[in-house]
């Protein structure tokens, strides 16, 4: 089984965001750029499952961008155990419908893909929408904030386990292939090992320039204009006086002064 | 007269709240509204849509839609918006819809606007603005290629709808979706917790690395009992294993805007901090004068978590008894 990782490389969680003086986007200079975190979770279990699989399946990463940037992303998944890595080259900010058909591109070139993997959504622009997208151009099922994963015994077949609110939780059986939207929660990553990461930096990665997987203009569905930061917090008000003292402050400023209580 | 699609979620024969205020929103524009309601209990539905602004509901009551399945409530959604061909398509940022919408504007061809905070709708034209980088910053959502304008917005951002009682909508029965799938649901665990969500929840208490250990967080019950509030926690005692990674409040955890958030022992790291800003009213209760929570709090105490807690629970109790 060709096993598929689809990751993105988004600002640390750490980055402080600062958004152009024409308000057009987000600066990008100064920005240190890491894997996506919840792609973390799903290259873990694509790498968890061809090893469960044992019969020379493989794992391939793939990432859309601008690929001198883009393939450190790679070469991360490479040092955690990744087969094979592929980069989607593009220097324009995609929205989910393009990126996700780009992908999608890419997939349909890969021979035999059983399971795609993704995380659930990209920190960056939070959008969680690529996962599903990418079903729909497979045409094959999909499932999203997945913390649990099994194989089914005949290799067919994935029983998922599904976050939905309130702590409640949906058990799903999708039939391969199929695309799955991973969750924290679903694993712990491993951390790529020194010789993973020496052996990562040789390998070859594949390459598709984006305006060679037959997208169309006409896919570019969102773009975004007026970036602003929150609005300022009031200043904050510290409360002295003994613990008591400060307490019976608290409940009381909450009650009569904010009137949230 | 423009027109306004609603897809509504229902519970136990009602619409939820989270689907009203999107009706409001649209009858307030002025226009056709257009509901749709699938599963059992759907066509229940019309006197209580008709009261909300809807003059026709698309409905299919099959128990085959009882639990979401992926592909099913694909099948039927897609299709009305192919049929009716809506200016605007309105749904409530929840588990189902964000899981649904984007192959939803797959499907038909159009872009899809996830969790918006603000819509203004102006006859066939809206508008909206969304947060990204987990609410450090925010943009203004545009379209384009697209016939359906598909909005999903955050529970609680357009306030709640008023009710006009008397009106009923007009039924459509929709033909039950083909049992030819390749998505099964095998069951529906429903969640042991009476309390809200994190992301639905009013009040919220969280607990942070100074609660130096697992078995600590249950002043933090204590303390949220006597609110109604809901537990929830940083990144760094989630990835410790103290708690649930489902409690996890900021950027690889939930966004919420609670009107009240109470942080006990948490220091405010970026990414927490963006995960919880938008709150009304934030209470910051830490050791360190210096930690960059003071930043973001309304009111703080420079203080021993494990001596201010109780007392406010007592303080609390007093007021709310």
């Amino acid at each position: 089984m060709n096993i598929i990782v689809c990751i993105k490389q988004v600002p640390d969680t750490e980055s402080k965001i600062r958004v152009k003086a024409d308000g057009s986007g987000i600066e990008t200079t100064d920005i240190k750029w890491i894997m996506n975190p919840y792609d973390e979770f799903a290259v873990e279990e694509a790498l968890k499952l061809r090893d469960k699989m044992a019969d020379g399946s493989q794992v391939t990463a793939i990432t859309v961008g601008p690929k001198t940037r883009a393939t450190e992303v790679l070469r991360t998944a490479l040092a955690m155990g990744a087969d094979n890595a592929v980069v989607i080259n593009t220097a324009d900010n995609l929205d989910s419908n393009s990126t996700a058909a780009a992908l999608a591109g890419a997939i349909k070139k890969e021979s035999g893909y059983g399971v795609v993997f993704t995380g659930k959504q990209a920190i960056d622009d939070d959008c969680a929408q690529v996962s599903q997208i990418i079903a729909e151009y497979l045409g094959v099922p999909h499932s999203t904030v997945i913390i649990k994963f099994d194989l089914a015994a005949d290799k067919q077949a994935v029983t998922l386990e599904r976050e939905v609110e309130g702590g409640s939780k949906e058990v799903i059986e999708l039939k391969l292939p199929s695309v799955v939207g991973a969750n924290k929660g679903l694993n712990s990553p491993r951390y790529a090992s020194l010789p993973g990461i020496m052996k990562a930096k040789k390998k070859e990665i594949k390459e598709y320039e984006f305006s060679s997987l037959g997208v169309a203009a006409t896919e570019a569905k969102i773009s975004y204009k007026g970036f602003q930061l929150p609005p300022a917090r009031p200043a904050s008000k510290l409360i002295d006086g003994d613990v008591a003292t400060q307490s019976a402050t608290l409940v009381k400023l909450l009650r009569e002064e904010a009137k949230v209580i | 007269m423009e027109n306004i699609l609603v897809f509504v979620e229902h519970k136990a024969g009602k619409v939820k709240g989270s689907s009203s205020e999107l009706l409001g929103a649209a009858k307030k524009s002025g226009a056709t509204v257009h509901a749709m309601a699938l599963g059992p209990g759907a066509k229940s539905l019309a006197d209580e849509l008709g009261a909300l602004g809807a003059s026709v509901a698309y409905v299919c009551d099959s128990e085959n839609l009882k639990n979401y399945n992926p592909e099913a409530y694909l099948q039927m959604v897609s299709g009305v918006i192919k049929d009716k061909q809506p200016a605007i398509c309105l749904a409530a940022n929840t588990s189902l819809a964000k899981d649904l919408f984007p192959r939803v504007g797959a499907k038909v061809g159009c872009g899809v606007a996830s969790d918006c905070t603000s819509l203004t709708i102006t006859g066939s034209n809206a508008t909206a603005r969304r947060p990204m980088y987990a609410g450090k910053v925010s943009a203004e959502v545009v379209f384009s290629n697209s016939s359906t304008k598909i909005f999903l917005m955050r529970p609680n951002a357009l306030g709640p709808a008023t009710n006009s009682p008397g009106k009923k909508a007009d039924l459509v029965d929709l033909p039950a979706p083909s049992t030819d799938l390749k998505t099964l649901i095998k069951e529906v665990v429903t969640g042991t917790s009476s309390k809200l969500d994190l992301t639905e929840a009013n009040i919220i208490v969280s607990g942070g690395r100074g609660m130096k250990g697992p078995e600590n967080f249950k002043i933090l019950d204590e303390l949220a009992s006597v609110l109604g509030a809901t537990v929830g926690a940083s990144r760094a005692v989630v990835d410790a294993g103290w708690v649930p990674h489902d409690m996890q409040v900021g950027q690889t955890g939930k966004t919420v805007s609670p009107t009240l958030y109470i942080a006990c022992g948490i220091s405010g790291a970026i990414q927490h901090l963006a995960g919880m800003s938008s709150s009304k009213v934030i209470v910051a209760i830490n050791k360190d004068k210096d930690a960059p929570i003071f930043q973001k709090a309304t009111y703080g105490i420079v203080g021993d978590l494990f001596e201010v807690v109780p007392l406010l629970t007592a303080e609390f109790k007093k007021i709310l008894k």
